[in-house]
C-alpha cells in the first residue's frame, strides 16, 4: 500500500467516525425533544396557555383581586381556587390554606414590581409580573406547612418576603369553608 | 504578528482588574448571607454588591476578554496589522467611562436593580447610560473585526479564512445582534422612564426584550473558550484539530440557533402563551448540538496529541497526555465542569423540570459552574498562553499556574455542588439574608457553609492568577516568537463558500429571531393597558 492510500483511507475513517458521532448527537437531541413533547402533552404539564392582563394600580378598587376576594375558595365542583397578590414585601394572604389531594388553581398577580411565588418542596413556581395574571394548577399530596418565598428580587426588602402555605385535610378545609367567604390562615 | 500589544494588554488588564474586584464582592456575598456571617445590619448593601458583581461579571469582564482576544486573533491569525487602531482605543475608553458611570450610582445605592434590571423597578439614569456605553464600545469592536476580515479577504481572494478568525467574527456578530434585545429595552423602555420623561412601563415586554439578550449572551461569553478549545489547545499540547470543517459548522450553529431560544428564560412568566414557550424549548434542544460536536472534535484532537506522544490502547492514551501542561489541565477541568453544567442545563431547558428550580439557588449554582467554571478557566488559559507574546517576557511560575488552575477547579466544585443542592431544596436566589434558625431553612445551613469555603478558595485562586500575570510583566525578557494557532489534521486549502463566509448565517440568525420573537413582541407592544407605574429605587 502506498502512502497515498493510507492517507486516503484514514481520511475516510475519520469522516465516518465523525458522521456517526453527529448522528448520535442528533438522536440524543430528537429523543429529548420528543420526551419533552410527550410529557407536555400527555401529562398536561404545560405552562400557562393564555395571557391575561390586569391593571395593578386598580387591583384594590375592583375586579378579581380586590382584598375581599383574596384567599382560597371552594368551587361548586369541589376544586379550589386561590387568589393572591404580591407587593413589596409581602403576599396577601400571607398564609394560604388549601386542602390536600384536591385540584387547585392558583391565580395571582403583582401590585407593584416583579415578584415570584415559589412553594418549597413542590414544583409550584411562577413569576408575578405587574399587569399580567399568572395562573398555575397545583395539587398537594401531603398535609403540613410549606414556605412560600418570593423568588425574584423586588428591591431592598426582598429577603423578608416569605409567605406560608398550610395544607390541611379535606374535612378540615370543608369545615372552614362552611362559613363562606375567602379562606386564609393569616394569624393562625 | 502581534503589533498592538498595548491595546490587547489594556483590555486584558482592565478585564482582570474588574474581575478581581467583582470576585471579592462575590466571596463577600457568599459569606455574608451564610450562617457564619449574620452581622449584616443593612441588607441594602448586599444588593449594591450584587448589582456590581453581576454587572461586572456579566457584561464588563467577558466583553473585555472577548475584545482583547479578538484583537489578538485579528493580528496573529490574519498576519496583518490591525486596521482601525484609533477606533479600538475609542471603544476601550467608552467601556472605561461607561463602567465608571455605572458604578457610581451602584455604590451610592441608587441603582440596585441587579444586572437583569427588571422593570418596573427603575434605578438611576446613569447606571443604564453606563451599560449602554459599554455595549456601544463593544460594537466598535464588532465593526473592527468585520472590517479587518474584509481587508484580509481583499488581499487573499478565495483563501480559507483562518479558523480562529472565522469563529471570532461569528462570535462578534452573535454579540452585535443579541445585544439588540437589551438595547431596545433600555432605549425604548427604561431610559425614558429613568430620565423622567415617562412614568409607566410594560414590564412583560421588557422581560421578553431582555430574554432576547439573555440566552445568546451566554454563547458570547463562551466564544473565547470555544475558540481556545479548537485553535489553541491542540497546538499547546502538540496535537492537531481533528476536523476544520466540523469546527466551522459548530460555530455557524452557535450563530444560528443561540438566538431564537431566549424565551426559555420566561417559562414561568405570564406574558407569553404556551405555544411560543414550546417552540423556544424545542429550539433550545438544538443548541446542544454544536456543544456535542465540539466535545467530540476536541476529544479526538486531544487523542491525536496523545498518540503522537506514543499513547496506546483504547483509553491508555489518556496517560500519555502532557498533564503538567497548564493548557491540558485547564481543558480537562473545563470539560469536567462543562459536563456537569451541561447536565444541569438539560434540566433547566425542559419546562417541566424547570418549575422545581426556576429562580432558586440552583440557577446561580448552575451558571457559576458553567460560566465562572468551564468558561472562565479557559480565559485564564488564554491569558497564560498569550502573555509571553504580549509582554515579551516568559511566564516562569508554571507550578504556581498549575496550583492556581487546580484551586479554581476545586473551589468551583466545592462552591457550586452544594449551591445546586440548596436550590433543589427550594432556597430562593438574590436574598441578602436567610433565617437559618427557622426549622424549615436550617437543613440548608451546612450546604451554604460549604459554598462559603469554596468561595474563599476561588478568591485565593483569583488573587494568584493576578499575581502570576503581574509577575509576568517583570520577568526576564524572552522572545516567544510568532503567536500561532493549531493546525488541522487536514489543513484546508479550499473551503466551501458557506463555511468561509458569514452572510448567509447572519441572515438566517436574523430571520429566525424574527419568526420566534416577532409575533410575541408585536403582540405585547400593541396590547393596550399593559404599562404599569414605575417604581424608583431609593425613592421609598
Ligand atoms: C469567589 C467566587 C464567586 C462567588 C463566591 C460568587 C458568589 C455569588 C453570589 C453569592 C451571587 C448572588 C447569588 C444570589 O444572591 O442569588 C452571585 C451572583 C452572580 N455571579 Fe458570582 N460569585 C463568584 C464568582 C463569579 C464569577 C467568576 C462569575 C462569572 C464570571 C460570576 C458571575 C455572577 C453573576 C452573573 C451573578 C448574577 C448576579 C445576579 O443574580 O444579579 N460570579 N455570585
Ligand atoms: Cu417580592
Ligand atoms: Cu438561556
Amino acid at each position: 500500500m502506498s502512502a497515498e492510500d493510507t492517507h486516503g483511507s484514514s481520511v475516510e475513517v475519520a469522516a465516518r467516525v465523525e458522521r456517526r458521532w453527529t448522528a448520535i448527537a442528533v438522536i440524543i437531541i430528537v429523543a429529548m425533544a420528543l420526551l419533552a413533547a410527550f410529557a407536555g402533552i400527555h401529562q398536561a404539564t404545560m405552562p400557562q396557555p393564555r395571557v391575561e392582563t390586569t391593571d395593578p394600580s386598580r387591583l384594590h378598587l375592583s375586579g378579581e383581586f380586590v382584598e375581599s376576594n383574596l384567599g382560597s375558595m371552594l368551587e361548586a365542583n369541589g376544586n379550589v381556587t386561590v387568589r393572591a397578590i404580591g407587593q413589596q414585601y409581602s403576599f396577601t394572604p400571607a398564609c394560604i390554606v388549601v386542602p390536600v389531594d384536591t385540584p387547585i388553581t392558583l391565580r395571582a398577580t403583582s401590585a407593584d414590581v416583579v415578584h415570584g411565588i415559589l412553594i418549597q418542596g413542590t414544583n409550584v413556581n411562577t413569576m408575578l409580573v405587574p399587569g399580567y395574571i399568572s395562573e398555575q394548577l397545583m395539587r398537594f399530596t401531603r398535609t403540613g406547612d410549606y414556605l412560600m418565598p418570593c423568588q425574584e428580587f423586588c428591591s431592598f426588602g426582598h429577603e423578608g418576603m416569605w409567605g406560608k402555605v398550610k395544607v390541611v385535610d379535606k374535612t378540615n378545609f370543608a369545615n372552614r369553608a362552611k362559613a363562606g367567604g375567602r379562606l386564609s390562615c393569616v394569624g393562625q | 504578528m502581534l503589533v498592538n500589544r498595548k491595546l490587547i494588554l489594556a483590555h486584558f488588564w482592565l478585564a482582570f482588574g474588574v474581575f478581581g474586584v467583582a470576585l471579592t464582592l462575590g466571596a463577600w456575598q457568599m459569606f455574608i448571607r451564610s450562617p457564619i456571617g449574620t452581622w449584616l445590619s443593612n441588607p441594602e448593601l448586599y444588593y449594591r454588591s450584587l448589582t456590581a458583581h453581576g454587572t461586572v461579571m456579566g457584561y464588563v469582564f467577558p466583553t473585555l476578554v472577548a475584545m482583547g482576544f479578538g484583537y489578538a486573533i485579528a493580528e496573529s491569525a490574519l498576519e496583518q496589522r490591525l486596521v482601525g487602531v484609533r477606533w479600538a482605543w475609542t471603544g476601550f475608553w467608552l467601556i472605561v467611562v461607561g463602567s465608571v458611570m455605572a458604578v457610581i450610582p451602584i455604590a451610592l445605592g441608587r441603582a440596585s436593580v441587579l444586572y437583569t434590571f427588571y422593570p418596573p423597578l427603575i434605578g438611576n439614569l446613569f447606571y443604564y447610560l453606563g451599560v449602554v456605553l459599554v455595549v456601544v464600545g463593544s460594537w466598535i469592536w464588532v465593526a473592527l473585526m468585520s472590517i479587518n476580515l474584509r481587508v484580509w479577504r481583499k488581499a487573499h481572494p478565495g483563501a480559507p479564512v483562518p479558523l480562529a478568525m472565522f469563529a471570532n467574527v461569528a462570535g462578534s456578530y452573535l454579540w452585535a445582534w443579541t445585544a439588540v434585545g437589551a438595547a431596545l429595552e433600555l432605549l425604548l423602555q427604561i431610559i425614558p422612564v429613568a430620565a423622567g420623561l415617562k412614568n409607566t412601563i410594560d414590564a412583560g415586554l421588557a422581560r421578553i426584550f431582555f430574554s432576547w439578550t439573555l440566552h445568546a449572551i451566554v454563547y458570547f461569553w463562551l466564544m473565547p473558550t470555544y475558540i481556545a478549545y479548537y485553535t489553541i489547545v491542540p497546538r499547546a499540547i502538540g496535537g492537531r484539530v481533528y476536523s476544520d470543517a466540523m469546527a466551522r459548522i459548530s460555530f455557524i450553529l452557535f450563530l444560528v440557533v443561540a438566538m431564537p431560544i431566549g424565551m426559555h428564560h420566561t417559562f414561568a412568566d405570564p406574558q407569553v402563551g404556551a405555544g411560543f414557550k414550546f417552540i423556544h424549548s424545542a429550539f433550545t434542544a438544538l443548541v446542544a448540538l454544536p456543544t456535542l460536536l465540539t466535545v467530540f472534535t476536541i476529544c479526538a484532537s486531544v487523542e491525536i496529541a496523545a498518540r503522537l506522544r506514543g499513547g496506546r490502547g483504547m483509553f491508555g492514551w489518556i496517560r500519555a497526555l502532557p498533564w503538567d501542561n497548564p493548557m491540558m489541565l485547564a481543558l480537562a477541568f473545563s470539560f469536567v465542569m462543562l459536563g456537569f453544567g451541561g447536565a444541569g442545563g438539560l434540566i433547566n431547558m425542559s419546562y417541566q423540570l424547570d418549575t422545581t428550580i426556576h429562580n432558586t439557588q440552583w440557577i446561580t449554582g448552575h451558571f457559576h459552574l458553567i460560566f465562572g467554571g468551564a468558561i472562565v478557566i479557559m480565559y485564564f488559559a488564554i491569558a497564560y498562553d498569550l502573555w509571553p507574546h504580549l509582554t515579551g517576557r516568559e511566564l516562569v511560575d508554571i507550578r504556581l499556574i498549575r496550583t492556581q488552575l487546580w484551586l479554581w477547579f476545586i473551589g468551583m466544585i466545592v462552591t457550586t455542588f452544594p449551591w445546586h443542592w440548596v436550590g433543589i431544596l427550594g432556597m430562593p436566589r438574590r436574598m441578602a439574608y436567610f433565617d437559618f434558625s427557622d426549622p424549615a431553612i436550617a437543613p440548608q445551613a451546612l450546604s451554604v457553609t460549604f459554598s462559603v469555603i469554596g468561595g474563599f478558595i476561588l478568591l485565593a485562586s483569583g488573587i494568584m492568577f493576578i499575581i502570576i500575570l503581574a509577575r509576568g510583566m517583570r520577568a526576564p525578557q524572552a522572545d516567544a516568537g510568532a503567536y500561532r494557532f493549531a493546525l488541522a489534521v487536514h489543513q484546508p486549502t479550499t473551503v466551501p463558500v458557506a463555511l468561509n463566509t458569514h452572510a448567509l448565517w447572519v441572515a438566517l440568525m436574523i430571520a429566525l429571531t424574527i419568526t420566534n420573537y416577532g409575533y410575541p413582541i408585536l403582540n405585547l407592544a400593541t396590547a393596550a393597558g399593559t404599562s404599569v407605574p414605575a417604581v424608583y429605587v431609593g425613592a421609598q
